[in-house]
């Protein structure tokens, strides 16, 4: 016995990807042409997996403010935000969230992982429950176990177990956090939050919404499905990212509860990790306003979403259950998911390979996100490249 | 109230499905290591145990479950606990 024992598994699936000539969890991308290219394996190709929702990377305004954030305030802050890494920019953004989302306050995390792992750990302690949407992600999963309350699932986005199991803890409900996304990440389906919100309610317990692939894609002005359903009100607390919408990395929470600011001083995934740099932060607040006065990358965003679900479907593909910018192809296996995402790649293509467990209900996917900044040409190339392998997979879609 | 030996009644049926070649079943049973279960059938089973019983099984029981027996005694607790 060794320690390293138990990667052998791992490595036997490394080795048969190595020869198979290419390894999808570990590709470089060589050169960045845009928001939308790169250059991988010495080919051009359109980026159509990379959650670039408002293809705000590129966008001029974000990269000026945050040049002039590098020079004026250096690369990085070496230090935690309970030392010496909290800027004006990091109290300025939090305001800037805080306003955004009409909430009492904010707070900026180092990464969206970290934002859940701190606002999970913190809030849910061992004499708590989380009841979690069984598909969530595995920051909100690995922020229970290091928080180590009591952690119950139900079923995806199934109203009614949820109910069921509130209903189990009896008193304990009203020391439960229910915890669910906006928009999930593999599917792109919606979370029913308005039964969610009002279930909750009946029960007394708390209600997180992780908005990471719904903040700047959903609701009238963007907040996310939050706003979308109505039901700001109801949420206690609602996390993001900066790493999708906002074209940069870093995550943050924003909640009316004046407790909020308790987590600075007793969430470890908060107090030890240094903060964002500035770079980081000036450009989050710009791509931020850009968020709140261009809604016509959102309505540009839906249409080239509504654009490939349609003609995806229409090649007779079998997609999650609704459109949206996340648009998952369902395949029967891993060998036939693996080649044909080969094959868009060979074809200048770039989507993600969700292999099982990652993938939901078992089954393998081909999931693209697509960006306001996609242009029709790039569309069009991305859906004739999946037309390309309609043919090889026919028997493989039901 | 259910009694050990009821639950074990109830979790071997419950297994059945999920066996292959009509595998003997017995306490020692290893739910992964000699059943094969994956991720997604352990989930599947906790499911409908769970509705069986009408209990939530805590995620955090599960590193505690290697067989059958294991699963029985942490059932034990949370149907008896209700």
């Amino acid at each position: 016995m060794t320690l390293f024992d138990k990667f052998k598994g791992l490595e036997a699936a490394r080795v048969a990807l190595r020869e198979a000539g290419i390894d999808p969890f570990n590709l470089t991308l060589d050169r960045i042409f845009s928001a939308t290219e790169a250059e991988i394996r010495g080919r051009r190709t359109i980026l159509a997996g990379t959650n670039n929702y408002l293809g705000l990377t590129f966008d001029p305004d974000c990269i000026e403010a945050s040049v002039t954030a590098v020079r004026e305030q250096g690369t990085g802050t070496t230090g935690s935000r309970m030392a010496n890494g909290t800027f004006a920019g990091h109290v300025a953004l939090e305001r800037e969230f805080a306003e955004f989302y009409g909430q009492r306050g904010a707070i900026v995390f180092s990464t969206g992982y970290i934002a859940n792992l701190a606002m999970l750990s913190t809030l849910a302690g061992p004499d708590d429950t989380i009841l979690l949407d069984a598909d969530s992600h595995a920051s909100i999963y690995d922020g229970c176990r290091l928080g180590g309350a009591k952690v119950v699932r139900f079923r995806h986005n199934d109203t009614h177990d949820l109910e069921k199991r509130l209903r189990r803890l009896g008193q304990d409900a009203s020391t439960t956090l229910v915890v669910v996304e906006g928009i999930y990440s593999m599917l792109g389906d919606v979370a029913p939050l308005a039964e969610i919100a009002a279930i909750k309610k009946r029960y007394g317990a708390c209600l997180l919404v992780d908005e990471a692939h719904s903040l700047g894609i959903l609701g009238k002005t963007g907040r996310g499905l939050s706003e979308e359903v109505g039901v700001e009100a109801d949420v206690d607390f609602i996390v993001g990212t900066f790493s999708k919408s906002l074209g940069a990395t870093g995550g943050y929470c924003v909640s009316n509860h004046p407790e909020l600011d308790a987590i600075r001083y007793a969430g470890r995934p908060y107090i030890f990790t240094a903060s964002p740099s500035p770079s980081v932060i000036a450009s989050t607040r710009k791509a931020l306003q850009v968020l709140r006065t261009r809604p016509e990358l959102r309505t540009r965003l839906w249409d080239n979403a509504r654009t490939v679900y349609s003609r995806l479907s229409e090649l007779g593909f079998t997609l999650g259950p609704q459109v949206s910018p996340v648009v998952a192809v369902r395949l029967a296996d891993k060998s036939q998911a693996f080649a044909a995402w080969k094959q868009l790649l060979e074809q200048g293509i770039y989507v993600n390979l969700i292999l099982p467990p990652a993938a939901p209900e078992g089954g393998a996917l081909l999931r693209c996100s697509l960006s306001a900044a996609h242009t029709l040409e790039q569309l069009d190339r991305i859906t004739d490249a999946f037309a390309t392998l309609q043919t090889a997979l026919a028997t493989h879609t039901a | 109230m259910a009694s050990y030996n009821e639950i074990l009644t109830q979790v071997y049926s419950v297994l059945a499905p999920f066996t292959k070649d009509e595998q003997p079943l017995t306490e020692e049973t290893a739910l992964v290591a000699d059943l094969g279960l994956d991720s997604i059938q352990v989930m599947r089973l906790l499911l409908e145990i769970e509705d069986y019983f009408d209990i939530s099984i805590p995620v955090n029981i599960l590193p505690d479950v290697r067989t059958i027996g294991d699963l029985v005694g942490q059932l034990e607790k949370l149907v008896n606990k209700g």
